[in-house]
C-alpha cells in the first residue's frame, strides 16, 4: 500500500472514493486534456502546417480564405455577383444581421427545415426561379445542390452540373472566352476518391481563385 | 459508376476495414482486461490516485467508484464552464450560463454529447480541450469497463468480486483510447482537419467580404469524439463542418472510428467467455440491424421520398456535396446505431421515413453495435431476456453462458429495458403537454412531434444527435434533458453492475442437453425477434404519430 492510501484509509469509504475520483480525474485531465492535445498540436504544426492552419487559399498575393470553407460571392448590395461562380444557398448566417449573406463560420449549421415544411418547399421553388433567371437556363434543369442549403452552411463544393450551368454567365460578365472558362471548370472537377468515395464536385473557392488568374 | 454502386462499394470498404481490425483489436481488448501486469506509468497513476491496484472490488464498490468518478466529473466540468472567462484561451467568451453548463456537463459525462450550445460561439479552446474532450475519453472508458465487469460476472464463479474500476479505467484510457487517438489524429490532420489554438481571424474574401476563419484544437478532439462514440462537435455543424470532416476519405475514417470498438468488443466478449461463437452470434445480430438500417436510410434519402426532395430534384437539403447521399446515409445509420450522435448531415432535414429510422435506431437502445461498451451490455441484457422467453416456451430454467437466469437476474434485465422507454415517453409527453415547451418546435405538423420525440430518444439513449430545429437552449430543456441523460446513463449501469454481481456470485452450471445453444442462427433470429417485439414496438404509437404520419401522408 502506498503512503497516500495509508494516509486516507482512515476516512469513511464514501469520502475515500470521491477523493480517488477527483485525483483520477485530475491525472487524466493532465494526460488526455493537456499533454495529448499538445502533442497532436505540435505534430500538426510541424508535419502538416498547411492543413492544421486551415488550408489557406491565396489569390493576388494575399490570403483570401480557406479552400475548405465556402464563401458568399455577392455584390455590395448582397445580390449574387455574376462574375463569380455561385456556391450553394447557406444557412450559416448571423441571426442578428439581416444582411449576412451566409457562409459565416461563426454560425455554422443547416436550415433544419423539415422535409415537408411548406416554407422550405417555397424557398426551393423561389431559388429555382432565381437561379434559372440568373444563369439563363430553364428552371427544370437547375440541379438540386443549387437550390438546397448544406448541413454546415459552409459547403465549399457544388456539383459539376451546377458549375457547367454557370459558365456562360461568368464568361459574359468577365468578358472571357466561354471555352476557356469551361476548360477551367473541367480542370477543377474532383472525382470520387478511389472511384467510390464521395461525389464528383467542384470547389467554388478554388475555382473562383483560379478565375482571377485567367486572362 | 452510378452513385448507388459507389455507395455500396464504400460501405463494403468500411465493412472490410472493420473485419480486418476485428480480431487484433478484440483480442487486444481481452488482453487489456485479463493481464495482471501493470505498466510502470500505470503504477505511477495508481499511486497518484491513491488506490491499491491489486485488489478487486465487489460490484457495489465498483458501482460506487463509477458513480463517484462521474459525479466529480460533472461538478468539475460544470465549474470549468462557469469559470471559463477567467481561463486561458477563452477567446473572450463569457461564462456559460448555469442551466446550459449543467446540461453540457451531464451530456459529456454520460457519453451523450447533446449540445444545446454552439461550439464556435460559446466554448473557449481550453474548456473544449481539457474539459469536454477529457470526458470524450473517460465517458467512453466507463462504458467499456462496465461491460467488462458484466463479462467477469459470467466467467467468475462464487465470488463477490467483479474487478477494479480504477485499473480498468486507467488501462482503457492508456492502452486503448490514447494510442488509437494519436494515430488517427495524424490521419485526420493529413486529411485537412485543423488543429491550432488561433481565435477566429478575419480574412477578406475573393469577392471582398469579411469572413472569420475559426481555429481550434480540432483534430485531437475529432478523433476521440468518434472513437469514443461521444459525438460532441467542436463546431455547431459537427462533422458536416469542413474543418472537422473535410473530404470523403476523412468521412469514411470517422465512420470507421465510430464503429470499430463496438464491433471488436463482440470478439473480446467471445474470447473472455471462452467461446468465440458467442461473440459471433451477437455480432451477427448487430450486423443484421446495421445493414438493414443503412440500406433503408439510403433508400429513403435517394430518390424523391419527401416534398422537399421532389421540389429540389434530390434530398440534398442539409447534406454536403462532397459526401453525397451515400456518404451521408452511411453516417446517419452508424451514428444513430452507436450512441455517437456526431452528424455530417442535418438530421432535421432527412426524409420523413429516413429520419424515422434514425429515431428507431436510437430506440433500439443503441445496440448495433452501440456505444463503446454500453452497446454490448445493452444487447447482452436482451440476450438474457431472449433465453428467458425461450425457457418459458419449453418450461426449463433458462441459462446463458453457463449461468442460470433466475428471478433476480430477470428483475434487473426488466428494469434495464423499462428505464429508457419510460424516460423517452414521459419526457416527450411532458414537453408536448406544456405550451411553453411546445413552442420550441421549429417545423409544423407531425414533424414537430418528431423533433421532440427525437430529442428525448436521443438524450435518454445517450446518443446526442438532434433534430436541431428544436430550440433546446431554454432553462426547461437544459434542466430536463440534463436529468434525462443522467438517469438514462446511470440507472442502466446500476442494473448492469448489479447483474454482474449476481452472476458472479452464482456457481457455473455446465451446459446440458436441454440448454438452448446461444451461438446458432436460431438464437440470432430469436434475439432479433425480441429486440423488435420488446423494444421497437414499445415506441410504435409515438413513431406512428410522428415520422410515420409525415412519411405516409
Amino acid at each position: 500500500m502506498s503512503a497516500m492510501t495509508t494516509m486516507t484509509s482512515r476516512l469513511p469509504s464514501g469520502v475515500r472514493q470521491h477523493l480517488a475520483a477527483l485525483r483520477a480525474l485530475l491525472v487524466l485531465t493532465v494526460l488526455l486534456g493537456i499533454l495529448y492535445p499538445l502533442v497532436v498540436l505540435g505534430i500538426g504544426q510541424l508535419a502538416f502546417p498547411a492543413q492544421a492552419n486551415g488550408s489557406s487559399v491565396t489569390a493576388g498575393g494575399r490570403v483570401v480564405g480557406s479552400s475548405l470553407l465556402g464563401q458568399a460571392f455577392v455584390d455590395a448590395r448582397g445580390n449574387p455577383a455574376p462574375q463569380w461562380f455561385q456556391p450553394r444557398p447557406s444557412a450559416a448566417a448571423d441571426p442578428a444581421n439581416k444582411n449576412d449573406p451566409g457562409y459565416n463560420p461563426l454560425f455554422s449549421g443547416g436550415s433544419n427545415l423539415g422535409p415537408s415544411n411548406p416554407d422550405l418547399i417555397k424557398s426551393i421553388q423561389a431559388r429555382r426561379q432565381a437561379v434559372a433567371a440568373f444563369d439563363g437556363v430553364p428552371a427544370a434543369s437547375v440541379p438540386p445542390d443549387a437550390v438546397t442549403a448544406s448541413g454546415s452552411g459552409l459547403d465549399p463544393d457544388i456539383s459539376p452540373a451546377y458549375a457547367d450551368e454557370q459558365v456562360t454567365r461568368v464568361a459574359r460578365a468577365r468578358g472571357l472566352d466561354p471555352g476557356a472558362v469551361r476548360a477551367l471548370v473541367a480542370a477543377h472537377v474532383q472525382g470520387r476518391t478511389l472511384g467510390i468515395l464521395g461525389e464528383p464536385r467542384v470547389n467554388v473557392v478554388e475555382l473562383n481563385a483560379a478565375l482571377t488568374r485567367l486572362r | 459508376m452510378s452513385t448507388a454502386a459507389a455507395g455500396w462499394w464504400q460501405a463494403g470498404l468500411l465493412v472490410f476495414a472493420l473485419a480486418v481490425s476485428y480480431r487484433p483489436l478484440g483480442d487486444y481488448l481481452a488482453h487489456i482486461f485479463t493481464t495482471d501486469k501493470h505498466w510502470r506509468a500505470e503504477r505511477g497513476i495508481y499511486r497518484l490516485i491513491g488506490v491499491d491496484a491489486d485488489v478487486d472490488q465487489k460490484w457495489s464498490t465498483y458501482l460506487r467508484a463509477v458513480l463517484a468518478f462521474s459525479a466529480v466529473s460533472v461538478l468539475f466540468l460544470y465549474g470549468f464552464q462557469r469559470l471559463q472567462e477567467h481561463l486561458l484561451l477563452s477567446l473572450g467568451f463569457p461564462a456559460v450560463k448555469a442551466d446550459q453548463a449543467f446540461n453540457t456537463a451531464a451530456s459529456f459525462v454520460t457519453n451523450t454529447n447533446w449540445q444545446s450550445y454552439s461550439g464556435e460561439s460559446t466554448m473557449g479552446h481550453l474548456v473544449q480541450m481539457a474539459g469536454l474532450a477529457v470526458q470524450n475519453f473517460v465517458s467512453a472508458a466507463v462504458g467499456i469497463v462496465v461491460v467488462i465487469a458484466l463479462i467477469r460476472g459470467f466467467i467468475r464463479s462464487r465470488t463477490d468480486r467483479v474487478g477494479n474500476f480504477w485499473v480498468d479505467l486507467t488501462r482503457t484510457c492508456l492502452r486503448l483510447l490514447l494510442p488509437i487517438s494519436l494515430v488517427f489524429a495524424l490521419v485526420l490532420l493529413a486529411g485537412g482537419v485543423v488543429d491550432n489554438v488561433s481565435a477566429a481571424h478575419p480574412v477578406t474574401t475573393l469577392a471582398g467580404q469579411q469572413q472569420s476563419v475559426t481555429g481550434g484544437p480540432v483534430a485531437s478532439q475529432e478523433v476521440i469524439k468518434e472513437l469514443g462514440t461521444d459525438g460532441g462537435g467542436f463546431y455547431n455543424a459537427n462533422s458536416a463542418h469542413p474543418f472537422e470532416n473535410p473530404n470523403p476519405v476523412t468521412n469514411l475514417v470517422e465512420i470507421f472510428l465510430i464503429l470499430v470498438i463496438g464491433v471488436a468488443l463482440t470478439r473480446t466478449f467471445g474470447r473472455m467467455v471462452g467461446d468465440k461463437r458467442q461473440g459471433y452470434a451477437i455480432l451477427a445480430v448487430m450486423a443484421a440491424i446495421w445493414v438493414t438500417s443503412t440500406a433503408a436510410i439510403s433508400f429513403f434519402e435517394s430518390g424523391h421520398h419527401s416534398a422537399a426532395a421532389l421540389a429540389a430534384g434530390g434530398a440534398l437539403e442539409g447534406k454536403e456535396v462532397r459526401f453525397g447521399i451515400p456518404g451521408s446515409s452511411l453516417w446517419v445509420a452508424s451514428t444513430t446505431l452507436t450512441s455517437t450522435g456526431a452528424v455530417n448531415t442535418a438530421h432535421d432535414s432527412l426524409s420523413p421515413l429516413g429520419g424515422g429510422i434514425a429515431i428507431l435506431n436510437m430506440m433500439l437502445g443503441e445496440i448495433a453495435p452501440g456505444g463503446t461498451g454500453s452497446g454490448l451490455y445493452g444487447i447482452v441484457v436482451l440476450a438474457i431476456v431472449t433465453v428467458f422467453v425461450a425457457g418459458l416456451m419449453v418450461g426449463r430454467t433458462p441459462e446463458y453462458l453457463n449461468k442460470k437466469i433466475q428471478p433476480r437476474e430477470m428483475k434487473l434485465a426488466s428494469l434495464y429495458i423499462l428505464t429508457t422507454p419510460a424516460l423517452v415517453l414521459i419526457g416527450t409527453g411532458l414537453a408536448i403537454a406544456l405550451p411553453g415547451e411546445r413552442a420550441a418546435v421549429l417545423n409544423p405538423g407531425a414533424h414537430g412531434l418528431s423533433e421532440v420525440l427525437y430529442a428525448f430518444t436521443s438524450t435518454a439513449n445517450n446518443n446526442g444527435s438532434a433534430f436541431a430545429g428544436l430550440s433546446v437552449n431554454t432553462v426547461w430543456y437544459n434542466s430536463v434533458t440534463g436529468v434525462v441523460m443522467l438517469l438514462g446513463r446511470f440507472l442502466p449501469i446500476v442494473w448492469v453492475l448489479a447483474l454482474a454481481g449476481s452472476l458472479a456470485a452464482q456457481r457455473t452450471v455446465p451446459a446440458s442437453a436441454g440448454t438452448l445453444p446461444t451461438h446458432r442462427p436460431l438464437f440470432v433470429g430469436m434475439l432479433l425477434g425480441v429486440i423488435i417485439l420488446v423494444v421497437a414496438l414499445t415506441y410504435f404509437p409515438a413513431q406512428a404519430l410522428g415520422p410515420l404520419a409525415e412519411g405516409l401522408r
